[in-house]
């Protein structure tokens, strides 16, 4: 690895993704301009819808928080050595999780939240899990059974959605999760007059909490937390790492490597469907039946490649992603793009951002896969 | 007791109508996750709004929604810019709709597809009995099928589509009570493939025409229609530009209509608010398309017309549920 031996800031991680959200900047404003909008303007738009007010941040926070999440469950997987396409299919198992399990149980606040919580969590892990069994009893490629499971996922919740007793009146989803179980600061509160008549003298507060501001943002700070000790301070995590740089010689110094992989895909699991479970607990407040995969799963892919695969990282990426997503939702607004030109220049950014990171984990990951690729020192 | 609020509610309409502003209208539109190419309602939402900009000279806009936690978010985002009147597409949008109207009791609200049982006064809710222009086009696939077997493809079961359903069922029950009926949900609004798999395996038991209520899960099926040399029924706007040869007839649900309505009320000062607005044959909301010319014989377009008459004077009462469907059939 003699090519290392540059400068230290110029080969660094950060500098890296910097570069590559300026290319990505870049080749939006060309699509931009190739349309016939103003890239000026059009980032203008963007940013002011990003940073202008405290409710747009309070959005963005809001977007970011399952993507995070999502983001955590692909690069938990990277890192011991699976690809993990299967985070939208354990999201919709979260979701859904929480979703019934906040609706149907009657229990005291915070702990109805956390039950709510867990209940999502472990669906979605066994959810994840169950792939990791495939890949290790039958030698099932994860890639291929996560996505089959993803719509699995996606049929199993339409069903079980749309059962009388479950279903709202009048929609096409649960019905709405019990105020015991919502984790959005005080939402009784805000709307009552007493709420009210506070927010009125205190315009920024205000402001925030015409958003669904909720605990899922510090859930999401947590589980990156844990990630990172958990891969780098612990036994199991050690022995998860070493699974992924070379299964082989793991199993030669004595690691199951079998149970391990398992393990890894219930926690990416667990991480994915955390997302879904938040997600319904502090927002949507119910699981809808989906005409189509929402992509929160998908996307945190492309997060968990900006963030380097690594968990830490996964916080800033979620927080670009997000913010990407809501800024760039105001584009078509303003400047009656079409969506597609927002998507182009939404996607060009996390090409160039995800690209290096991508080329490098997935040859990382080829290598792995092909048995007999010789050790490697890492 | 109803009849006394909703006149109630109609003289305050008429007390408070809102003076035409000097200023330029706005009006914006959330569509559902569908977005605004949907060949579909969404799309004729569009359409009518573009003919406000048009004709009346409104500023009009749009926003896609991409899921349904985006519905929230984007109406704050109209909010913020001072769109005079908002309007959701689709009964998805109702509940984020209804919060927003309650949040922000001085800005106006306008939901297609949905009724609420008590609207808040900056709050319209739009419906349209689709059963009417289902029942229609039902009649003619009884009276136009050579296989005594026909056709109907759903997106996602649930009461507007239902209205399709059974509207059409009771048409092609009038029509001929021997014509055998196949039915399927698609599960989605968007997967053409799937539409196209349905919509064959449809012919292949000898269905000869098919309707569909499923957005762009049609597309698959007009698509089939074509390569199999059959017919196909198009819903919500005009389809048959899509295939010509093969698109029998549509049941247009006037989305563009109502847009446009409504938005030019409000140009000259009027506002129903606190209400449902209905929209039925009678309105004008619903009809069979105009290139149905192209492939119905003219009598039986002369017998639809009297069928049409009939409905709007009350003598048929079209179906829109499995319940009233029952009450219909055992007429």
């Amino acid at each position: 690895m003699s090519s290392e031996k540059r400068s230290a800031f110029t080969s660094s991680p950060l500098f890296r993704t910097l570069f590559s959200v300026f290319t990505g900047l870049l080749v939006g404003a060309i699509v931009l301009l190739a349309s016939g909008y103003s890239p000026a303007k059009a980032y203008q738009v963007i940013f002011d819808g990003i940073f202008s007010k405290p409710s747009y941040v309070s959005y963005t926070i809001i977007y970011a928080t399952p993507l995070i999440m999502t983001g955590l469950s692909v690069a938990f997987a990277f890192k011991t050595g699976l690809f993990n396409i299967g985070a939208e299919g354990q999201f919709i198992m979260g979701a859904l999780g929480a979703a019934l399990a906040g609706a149907f149980i009657s229990l005291p606040p915070v702990i109805h939240a956390l039950v709510a919580a867990a209940t999502g969590i472990a669906l979605a892990a066994a959810w994840g899990g169950l792939a990791g069994y495939l890949k290790a009893r039958f030698g099932v490629n994860e890639v291929i059974a996560t996505i089959m499971l993803n719509w699995t996922a996606l049929y199993l919740n339409n069903y079980i959605v749309t059962l009388p007793g479950i279903k709202r009146p009048a929609a096409t989803a649960t019905a709405f999760i019990l105020d015991t179980a919502r984790i959005e600061f005080l939402p009784l509160w805000k709307a009552s007059e007493a709420g009210k008549l506070w927010r009125a003298g205190h315009p920024v507060w205000n402001d925030i909490l015409r958003t669904p501001f909720n605990a899922g943002i510090l859930a999401a700070l947590l589980l990156a937390f844990v990630c990172w000790w958990l891969l780098n301070r612990t036994t199991l995590g050690y022995e998860l790492r070493a699974v992924g740089h070379n299964s082989d010689c793991a199993e030669h110094v004595g690691i199951d490597v079998k149970s391990r992989m398992i393990y890894s895909m219930a926690i990416a699991g667990g991480l994915a469907g955390a997302a879904g479970a938040l997600h319904v607990l502090g927002w949507t407040r119910q699981a809808a039946e989906l005409a189509a995969m929402e992509g929160l799963g998908f996307d945190g892919i492309a997060v968990a490649l900006i963030g380097n695969a690594s968990p830490v990282g996964c916080v800033p990426a979620g927080l670009l992603f997000g913010a990407l997503k809501y800024g760039g939702s105001k584009l078509q607004f303003a400047l009656r793009a079409p969506i597609e030109v927002v998507n182009i220049v939404i996607g060009s950014i996390v090409f160039f951002v995800a690209m290096p990171a991508l080329t490098r984990i997935v040859s990382r990951w080829a290598r792995r896969t092909a048995r007999g690729g010789g050790p490697h020192a890492g | 007791m109803k009849n006394l609020r909703a006149l109630l509610s109609l003289l305050v309409v008429l007390v408070i109508a809102i003076p035409a502003s000097a200023g330029e209208l706005s009006v914006g539109m959330i569509t559902d996750v569908g977005g605004v190419n949907d060949q579909s309602f969404n799309q004729s939402a569009w359409e009518g709004l573009q003919r406000a900009e048009k004709e009346l000279g409104v500023k009009v806009s749009y926003i896609e929604s991409r899921q349904d936690a985006d519905y929230g978010p984007n109406l704050e985002t109209m909010l913020d810019a001072g769109t005079d009147l908002i309007w959701g597409i689709g009964f998805k949008m109702a509940d984020a709709a209804l919060e927003a109207a309650n949040n922000n009791p001085d800005q106006k609200y306008a939901v297609i597809d949905f009724a609420w049982d008590d609207t808040p006064k900056n709050l319209i809710g739009v419906v349209f009995k689709a059963e009417e222009a289902s029942f229609l086009v039902g009649y003619i696939a009884a009276k136009m099928t050579t296989t005594g077997k026909v056709g109907f493809i759903g997106g996602m079961s649930f009461p507007v589509i239902w209205g399709f359903e059974y509207g059409f069922r009771a048409g092609v029950l009038y029509g001929n009570k021997d014509v055998e009926i196949l039915s399927q949900y698609a599960e989605s609004f968007t997967d053409a493939a799937k539409g196209k798999s349905i919509a064959n395996s449809m012919y292949q038991q000898g269905a000869d025409i098919v309707f569909h209520a499923a957005g762009g899960v049609g597309d698959g099926l007009i698509e089939a229609a074509k390569e199999q040399g059959k017919w196909a029924i198009g819903v919500d706007r005009d389809q048959n530009y899509l295939a010509p040869d093969n698109v029998l007839t549509s049941a247009m649900k006037r989305v563009d209509n109502a847009m446009f309505n409504i938005s030019k009320e409000l140009t000259e000062g009027v506002w129903k608010g606190g209400q449902t607005v209905s929209y039925g044959l009678a309105e004008g909301g619903v009809d069979i398309a105009p290139t149905s010319s192209m492939h119905v014989p003219a009598d039986l377009l002369t017998e639809v017309e009297a069928v049409k008459a009939r409905i709007i004077s009350g003598e048929i009462v079209v179906p829109y549920s499995k319940e009233t469907f029952a009450e219909f059939e055992a007429k």
